[in-house]
Order: C-alpha cells, then structure tokens, then sequence
C-alpha cells in the first residue's frame, strides 16, 4: 500500500474512534435526556461514517476490487437511520414526560416515580420538578386573570 | 503507522462501549437504555470494520450491515413500544 494512501486511512480511523469515544462520553456525562440524545445520534453517527470511508480506501484498488461499495452501503443507511432514530426517541421520551406529569400531579411521589424523585432531591429548590411546577405557575396565572 | 492507528482505535472504542455499557446498566429512564443498545450496536459495527482492516479480509461486511439493520429495526420496535403499547397494531 502507497505511503499517502496509508496516511489518510490511518488518519480517517483515529479521527473516527475519537468521534464515536466522544459520542459515548456525552452520553454518559450529560445531565437530561434530550440534551444525552445528541452525543450519540451526531458524533457517534460521523465517528462510524469516518471509519466506514477509512475501510473503503483501505479495500479499493487492490486486484479484485476496484471501488469497494459494500461500506459505501453501510455509511448510507446509517446516515438515513440515524436521524429516524433519534426522532423516534425524543418522541417517545415527550410521551413518557408527559404521561408521568398528569399521573402524579407533582405530589407524592410514587414507586413508578423513583427517577422523577431522583431529580428533584438534585434539584431541592423547586419541589415539583423542572417542568411541572413552571407548567402549573402558568396555569394558575390563567385563572387569576379570568 | 496504520497498526499504531489500529491500537489507539480499538483502544477508543472499547473505552466508548464501557461508557456506553454504563448508561445502559444506570440510565434513569427505559429511552436512555434503549438508546444506549442503540450506541452500543453502532460502535460494535465500527469495531467489526476495524477488525475487518486489521485483518485485511472482507467477510466482516456482511456482519456490519446486518448489525446496522437489525440494532434499527430493535430500535424502532422499542420506541414504537413505548410510544402506542403496541408494536404491530
């Protein structure tokens, strides 16, 4: 293998691990769900994609093949998953937020409440949470201006 | 040059699927979890292509587009799951 071809493979696959380790660390350090959502869907998503382009230099030109699409296939339906995942799940982390605000009416809590309670001895100022209690501020502020 | 490459990648990301492991086993609610597997399969695809390198051989190629279509079709279930109670209505 020519030395520039090996360089850029060689770059491409330490550039990627360095995307999809950074992915992994915002995803175990962030505080919220939705903010933990975007370390894995964009940096691990270009991390894999960089090695994917890394393995497709490394296996076109050889003999047998002279492009090598099989990785090209993979990059491209990652790349379309990859958004369609993400969106399914903020989805469905929307719809369990919600549920649980209308369940428990931001009294006590409950054994299917335990991670809302985890939050809220983080967070000891505001005892209904960080969007139930704002949600109901406003609501009350409604009915005193009627 | 391209071993050294090759051992700080493995090195990477086996380090990413034990943080990734971590939210798995911790993560307060059922979608850090599934988004978690989600990870944990995108970064063992990028474990198999780098092993498919190092190697020098392309049968892994198969195994990686599988991983990828099957950890998309788990995930979407998953999500659909939470979301209707439901998979197939």
């Amino acid at each position: 293998m020519s030395p520039p071809k090996e360089t850029v493979v060689a770059a491409l696959i330490v550039l990627g691990a360095l995307f999809v380790f950074l992915g992994s660390v915002g995803l175990a350090r962030l505080p919220d769900f939705l903010t933990r959502l975007h370390g894995p869907t964009k940096a691990t998503t270009i991390g894999v994609g960089a090695i994917l382009l890394a393995s497709a230099i490394f296996f076109s030109g050889s003999e047998s093949t002279a492009v090598s699409l099989h990785e090209l296939a993979i990059l491209l339906f990652l790349f379309i998953t990859a958004p369609i995942t993400a969106h399914l799940l903020a989805k469905a982390a929307l719809h369990r937020q919600v549920r649980r605000d209308d369940l428990t009416d931001g009294g006590t809590p409950t054994a299917d409440d335990a991670d809302a309670a985890e939050r809220q001895v983080a967070q000891p100022s505001s005892p209904r949470g960080p969007d139930g209690g704002r949600e109901r501020a406003n609501d009350e502020a409604g009915q005193q201006d009627r | 040059m391209l071993n050294a490459a090759l051992e700080i990648a493995f090195v990477l990301i086996a380090a990413a699927q034990a943080l990734n492991l971590y939210r798995l086993l911790r993560g307060p609610d059922l979608c850090d979890r599934i988004l978690a597997l989600d990870t944990l399969g995108i970064s063992a695809i990028a474990l198999l292509v780098l092993f498919g390198i190092r190697s020098a051989s392309t049968a892994y190629f198969e195994a990686a587009l599988l991983l990828a279509l099957l950890g998309f079709v788990g995930t979407v279930a998953l999500c659909k799951f939470l979301l209707r109670g439901d998979i197939i209505e």
